[in-house]
């Protein structure tokens, strides 16, 4: 008898060596890949690097500014347009959970979250960079908007679904209309979760080349004209990665580091404020 | 009967086709607590909720009937209206979790946009907390969050949120069924204290409860309304056999 309770906690304990194994080896990845494009391209990163454009071949020096200005334009257009409707959408779904038109936009969330960014590109290449005969930071941000409706979209939906509905019942029985009980206690209840769903999504976003490569598609020169083409950050990425000068190379891993620092920030930042406004039900 | 308050004539409620509360006339006095009772499923808590017009937010949910507060139809009134006039307590204490407990009391006030002067703001909450009973133990701590509070302390702010309305009747859905004996002792006392100003109407699985607090019984049963007289009449010499059965426990 004994011995057979020897083995079973020599099996919980091999058990539980093997997930923390695990657990801690998953995290290698990150920490490599971290690791690597910091150094890389921290050396890169000076006050230079970040007010100038890209050199061009052959000489030294040149910075991202025009990708920094394009990517915080083409995210900032993305937003006004994708979070107004994304909380509205989440909203109606949280609200009316049993219905056929809940039921079927909720269906086409999922779907849309699943497309392609690439895909979402070349629709938006027909629909409005051909139409208008250019390249344009508009394009962009609207394929943008897109990526980020589905995430704005869900989380609001899910955050709003955990609030008991005994909170809107308490305000209903006080006589507040409805359109009030949605925006002085529900949103103010859920808005650390809503709020986390929109910098995620705006973190998810800011990395997004494939849809920018026919929408806005880069330009080598600081430039805020909405309809003309823009520089972003995974763009001049991929551009200046695949070019066969080291000087490109360089400028690549900078904005490499720049992009993934600000992404890592929004991470944390987003974690800080959940902590910190999470409302105790 | 000139000082009733909530009366209801041949008043009916469904889910669907689930037909909850059936035929219900019923007629309720100024200033009295009235218990409703009954076993699980009976309709007690969806007439309740009729009253103040919060069943039919439910989907699907229909009434049919007369109901009326004082002399007007209730399901012809506006139904922000007829919230106001008629305050209501839930089975669990919920307190906005977003507002503190002066912002809780005034809620009504507040969510609503209505524009009150502070120093009448400031006297609404003192007021309703010290009805509530609450005053003494929150007054050093008005500004923060509700949901501080332990639950029966919670259960006395939502009273206090509720007569800060001044409403003319208050519906109480078993509103100590989720609190300890000493947080339920607490809500009773109020009871007393409280009907000299309001009506109020507490829907209670405890008989015990309905015994202590009332001053009349309805017993529902299936979705009709068996009895409704004095609760000591009801709890000594029941007319009808349904009710003694229940009050025997010979079913529940």
């Amino acid at each position: 008898m004994d011995a057979r309770i020897g083995i079973r906690n020599t099996k919980s304990t091999l058990f539980k060596g093997l997930i923390v194994f695990l657990a801690f080896l998953i995290t290698l990845p990150l920490i490599i890949v971290l690791l690597y494009i910091i150094k890389q391209g921290i050396t890169q990163v000076n006050w230079h690097f970040l007010t100038h454009v890209p050199a061009p071949v052959g000489e030294t020096g040149g910075g991202i500014s025009n990708a920094l200005l394009g990517s915080f334009i083409i995210v900032v257009m993305s937003s006004i347009v994708a979070i107004p409707v994304g909380i509205l959408a989440g909203i109606y779904l949280s609200e009316n959970p049993g219905t056929k038109l809940a039921y079927y936009s909720g269906l086409c969330v999922d779907i849309l979250q699943g497309v392609p960014s690439i895909v979402v590109g070349i629709v938006i290449y027909f629909w409005i960079v051909k139409p208008l005969g250019t390249f344009s930071a508009i394009s962009g941000s609207v394929a943008l908007a897109i990526m980020m409706l589905p995430i704005v979209i869900r989380s609001t939906e899910q955050t709003l679904r955990l609030l008991p509905p005994s909170l809107k019942e308490a305000a209903l029985s006080l006589g507040v209309p409805y359109h009030r009980v949605i925006i002085k206690v529900i949103i103010p209840c859920g808005f650390a979760g809503i709020l986390s769903g929109i910098m995620l999504s705006i973190a998810r976003i800011i990395g997004e080349t494939a849809p920018l490569l026919f929408t806005a598609f880069g330009n080598p020169y600081l430039s805020s004209a909405i309809t003309k083409p823009m520089e972003t950050l995974p763009h001049l990425i991929y551009t200046y990665a695949t070019s066969p000068y080291d000087e490109w190379h360089n400028l690549a891993w900078g904005a490499s580091f720049i992009l993934l620092m600000f992404v890592l920030l929004l991470n944390i930042f987003t974690k800080l404020i959940t902590r910190k406004w999470n409302i105790q039900l | 009967m000139e000082h009733t308050v909530v009366s209801a004539t041949n008043f009916n409620a469904w889910f669907g086709d689930n037909h909850v509360v059936k035929d219900v006339t019923i007629g309720i006095e100024k200033n009295q607590v009235i218990a409703v009772m009954g076993p699980s499923g009976c309709g007690k808590t969806t007439f309740l909720r009729c009253i103040n017009r919060m069943h039919e937010l439910i989907p699907g949910a229909t009434a049919k009937g007369s109901l009326k507060l004082y002399d007007d139809e209730v399901y012809t009134m506006n139904p922000i209206y007829v919230r106001y006039k008629i305050g209501m307590v839930f089975q669990r204490p919920n307190p906005f979790p977003n507002l503190s407990i002066y912002d809780n009391v005034i809620a009504g006030y507040k969510l609503n946009g209505l524009k009150v002067p502070k120093a009448e703001l400031d006297n609404i909450v003192q007021k309703s907390l010290t009805s509530a009973a609450l005053w003494n133990e929150v007054k050093d701590s008005l500004h923060k969050k509700g949901t501080f509070l332990s639950g029966g302390q919670q259960q006395r702010l939502c009273i206090a949120r509720a007569i800060a309305m001044e409403p003319e009747v208050i519906l109480f859905d078993e509103p100590t069924s989720a609190l300890d004996p000493i947080s339920t002792s607490s809500v009773e006392q109020l009871f007393h204290e409280l009907k000299t100003n309001y009506t109020l109407i507490i829907v209670t699985h405890n008989m015990q409860q309905a015994a202590r607090v009332s001053d009349k019984t309805a017993f529902f049963y299936l979705g009709e309304l068996v009895e409704f007289d004095n609760t000591k009449q009801m709890f000594t010499a029941p007319s009808d056999v349904r009710t003694q059965n229940y009050i025997t426990g010979r079913f529940s």
